[in-house]
């Protein structure tokens, strides 16, 4: 065994032994902070007993500190800022001292409306669901700390005003902290109604406010699940199946057991773990694994192979979406007809931390200490695994490096990987970290679908867009899913959401989708439907201007008579990108798209430079966003920003592929992502709005590829029809 | 039980420091799970994505794939080392310009751009696409490292 590093090593040890034995809260205690800006954040622990707990959303210490419980996950999207804004603002608490923890899974309290009764993060719905709910888990917090202030001080509570954690009484000059205020307030009841504040009130909403988990991540200090280490904790390794759906027939493990340091070789549902005392000896000793495995129910096709199918089955019969007016019709009397088809490749999510997950399993408990997005679900999941009741099963969240869908979904694969490896390793309270490398990621599973889209459009003898056609084929996210109750009539909604909701106004639309069954597991990806739909339906929109001889921005503009909003983003993003200015150079060219994706609304006019060898180059993105009020106007243009980069990393390059059923792709060698000198300047306008307010996480990845696509035909004369547009890897 | 393990001595954020491992084993392992300092991330494991970067005697290296026993006698500097002035001066960029988001490739992103105004206190866009490049962030804060890496630059100018 190796021996450790004294002196570092010995804080490190201290520092966990804190952390195991007192509560998780404990880990943030081991963080010392120089500036007052820098604030831990910590899993949720015990609050103390002295502590204000007016409900399920903060605490206020007699310190004075706020401590904002956040039942979303942070990976990235800057969901701790906003929930802890929403709270700051109505509580009228300092921002200096808000610190954020995560919630327990417990769907009782800390649901996600938007999904029902589950706890959990997606669908860019952590503003939009925690909007009225934390306003008033704030508003009620404040109600009580001056019904506290009155009672002290003998005077009407309307008397009072409350400015970043201080009571004041103007009219007597007497103030007290927040801290102060606790013991009092402690004993007083929570009003079951309080008066929000007026938008024109706000002094946190809709600034620049500063993110709560910045600082931490510039230093090295912020927690991931990958930074989790326990005394004692074993790493895991898992060897999978080379092909989805094959399964261990027989193995050795003999020459993984030799290996220094690996401590058990274990079979599983999924495959064969090795565990180790270190991720070097596990992957060692992974690498030194035999086995046979059984493909007889494994899926042997090739992705080429798949497409081909794809493509005949555009021509045959499938599920209506939508249908409106008589497609068929308008099309056959049209004057003039336009046709294309767009294909889609699988892709991976390929978040910058490999998934992992830590687990502590005993005879009645089980401790999950993950990046976890679908805390209620995966708490079920693990239950089920190791044969306890989901409330003997505690998750702690920690930041997730990135996950864009992947950390959600209904197996709760990494989970119950880990939780299985645990129990398979004797269930002895002994914690195990299961890691992922990023080949287990890259040829993992659980992609956006293939998927191939064929379009039709009629115009009559006007020029007007009189019928529209459009067939998707590819396989559904929610179908063999707890979540399949959401398809209806063959109809999984995430296929055609983006297509089937189809904003233009024309007479004649109908929308079909064909469900395909492939052994490949899928999942939603960052913006799900619209990652395919919208790229479809917004480079066909712009195939059918220029056939009819308009200007792409203005023919949109035109189908948009009745969506002010999405009308609004599409003339903010051509007004700031100069779209009725000066032609750009030979070689260059503008693209537009808009989407609407979780009720936000984007457009983007991307500029494009092709070089003599075809070579693009995505110089400029300007983008126009309106999702209701803004909370945060820089994580939103953040979250624009990444969007575009995210989505021009599949547009450019993105694809996974597969040969006689065996993933072509293995790490980010061959499975290339945007990189920096590829990044392009983003603009972002905000649309000013008082509306609710929506997501911003996924939205600005929808209109990014077809933008590019259509400022590649502007620069060249080219129609890009096959995703991605660049071939090879890095 | 048979056993690889040998003791590498190496200056380990300005600290001489032993550790006692495989000697093929990565230095990235070698600081996360024998050293204790888990700042620096692993992302891909064969030098393709910078989230392991650490500085080798003040050069940006790629922890992953650099064997424990090759850092012998030389200075090694992570992200919970990073005390240079020009590394502070990055840091307070990255804060000021708000650049994380989910925050994981940041270590390995804020060890390239210190190795870069070390060497280049003033780099043109040009400089920050040769020195930043092989540092992926899948959250593309690319435009905001590109801003942030001038702004330290004009605050080490000051």
């Amino acid at each position: 065994m190796a021996t450790r590093l004294s002196d570092i090593r010995r804080d490190r040890r201290a520092f966990l032994k804190n952390a195991g034995a007192v509560s998780v809260a404990a880990l943030t205690i081991g963080f010392e902070w120089t500036a007052s800006s820098r604030r831990a954040l910590a899993v949720a622990g015990a609050a103390p007993d002295t502590a204000l707990v007016p409900n399920a959303f903060l605490r206020v210490g007699t310190d004075g500190s706020v401590t904002v419980i956040a039942k979303h996950l942070e990976m990235g999207q800057g969901a701790y800022t906003g929930i802890a804004t929403i709270v700051a603002e109505e509580l009228d608490a300092d921002w200096e001292r808000i610190r954020v923890e995560s919630a327990p899974a417990d769907a009782k309290r800390y649901a996600n409306f938007v999904f029902g009764t589950m706890q959990g993060t997606g669908g860019s719905s952590s503003m939009a669901n925690s909007w009225m709910q934390l306003r008033e888990a704030g508003a009620k917090a404040r109600a009580v700390l001056v019904a506290a202030a009155a009672k002290e001080w003998h005077v009407p509570a309307s008397d009072l005003v409350v400015d970043k954690g201080v009571v004041l009484h103007p009219n007597t000059h007497r103030r007290a902290t927040f801290g102060a205020l606790v013991p009092t307030a402690r004993s007083l009841p929570i009003p079951d109604k309080v008066t929000l504040k007026d938008p024109r009130d706000f002094k946190l909403i809709g600034q620049k406010v500063p993110r709560v988990d910045v600082p931490a991540k510039c230093d090295g200090s912020a927690q991931f699940t990958l930074d989790t280490a326990f005394p004692g904790m074993l790493v895991a390794l898992l060897r999978r199946p080379p092909r989805f759906g094959g399964t261990v027939q027989s193995f050795d493990g003999a020459a993984a057991a030799a290996i220094p340091g690996v401590v058990k070789v274990v079979q599983v549902p999924r495959g064969i773990a090795v565990i180790a005392n270190s991720f070097w000896a596990a992957k060692r000793g992974r690498d030194a694994l035999v086995i046979t495995w059984d493909e007889t129910h494994a899926e042997k096709r090739s992705s080429a192979e798949l497409m081909q199918e794809y493509r005949r089955l555009a021509d045959q019969p499938a599920r209506s979406a939508r249908n409106q007016g008589n497609a068929a019709d308008a099309l056959s009397s049209a004057a003039h007809k336009i046709s294309a088809s767009y294909e889609f490749p699988y892709l991976a999510h390929a978040p910058m931390e490999p998934l992992d997950a830590v687990v502590k399993l005993t005879a009645d408990s089980c401790e999950i200490w993950a990046g976890d997005q679908f805390q209620t679900m995966d708490q079920a999941n693990a239950a089920n695994t190791c044969g306890l009741k989901p409330e003997q099963v505690s998750i702690h969240t920690l930041y997730a490096g990135g996950s864009f869908g992947r950390r959600a979904n209904a197996w709760s694969d990494y989970i119950v990987e880990a939780v299985s490896i645990a129990k398979a390793h004797g269930g002895d309270g002994t914690p195990i970290k299961l890691q992922w490398t990023r080949e287990d990621d890259i040829g993992g599973g659980l992609y956006r679908p293939m998927f191939f889209h064929k379009l039709e459009a009629g115009l009559n003898a006007q020029g007007e867009l009189t019928g529209w056609k459009q067939v998707i084929v590819g396989q559904s996210i929610m179908a063999g899913t707890p979540l399949a109750a959401m398809i209806k009539d063959g109809i999984d909604p995430t296929s055609v959401e983006g297509a089937a909701s189809l904003a233009y106004k024309i007479p004649n639309i109908s929308v079909d989708l064909s469900t395909t069954t492939v052994g490949v597991p899928v999942l939603w990806w960052r913006v799900v439907g619209s990652s395919h739909t919208t790229f479809a339906v917004e480079m066909f929109i712009d195939e059918i201007a220029h056939a009819a001889g308009q200007d792409p921005f203005e023919f949109r503009r035109k189908l948009l008579g009745e969506e002010p909003r999405m009308k609004r983003v599409l003339e903010l993003a051509a007004e700031k990108a100069g779209w009725s200015g000066a032609p750009l150079p030979k070689g260059k060219g503008r693209g537009i798209a808009v989407a609407e994706a979780f009720k936000t609304f984007v457009a983007q006019v991307a500029e494009v430079s092709v070089d003599a060898s075809g070579q693009v180059k995505v110089d400029r993105v300007v983008c126009a966003v309106d999702c209701g009020t803004a909370i945060n106007p820089d994580v939103i243009t953040a979250q624009m920003e990444g969007g575009v980069g995210f989505g021009l990393s599949a547009a450019l390059y993105g694809a996974i592929t597969l040969k006689d059923g065996h993933v072509e792709q293995s790490n980010f060698n061959s499975y290339r992502v945007l990189r920096m000198n590829e990044m392009p300047k983003v603009e972002v306008h905000i649309v000013p709005s008082t509306e609710p307010p929506t997501g911003v996480g996924e939205p600005g990845v929808a209109p990014i590829g077809p933008a590019v696509a259509n400022a590649i035909f502007a620069a060249t004369g080219q129609r890009a029809h096959v995703f991605p547009f660049v071939k090879g890897s890095a | 039980m048979p056993t690889t393990s040998l003791p590498t001595t190496f200056t380990l954020n300005g600290k001489a420091a032993t550790l006692d491992g495989d000697p093929d084993m990565p230095l990235l392992w070698a600081v996360r799970e024998i050293a204790g300092l888990p700042g620096t991330k692993f992302g891909c494991g064969i030098a393709m994505c910078g989230a392991c970067t650490v500085h080798l005697d003040g050069q940006a290296i790629r922890s992953c794939v650099t064997p424990l026993a090759s850092v012998a006698n030389r200075q090694v500097t992570t992200i919970e080392g990073l005390q240079s002035q020009p590394g502070r001066a990055v840091q307070a960029a990255w804060i000021k310009l708000q650049v994380p988001q989910c925050g994981y490739c940041q270590s390995g992103q804020i060890m390239s751009a210190t190795a870069l105004l070390s060497k280049n206190p003033v780099p043109t866009d040009a400089d920050i696409d040769g020195a930043m490049s092989g540092n992926i962030c899948r959250c593309a804060t690319y435009s905001r490292i590109r801003a942030a890496i001038h702004e330290a630059a004009q605050s080490l100018k000051a």
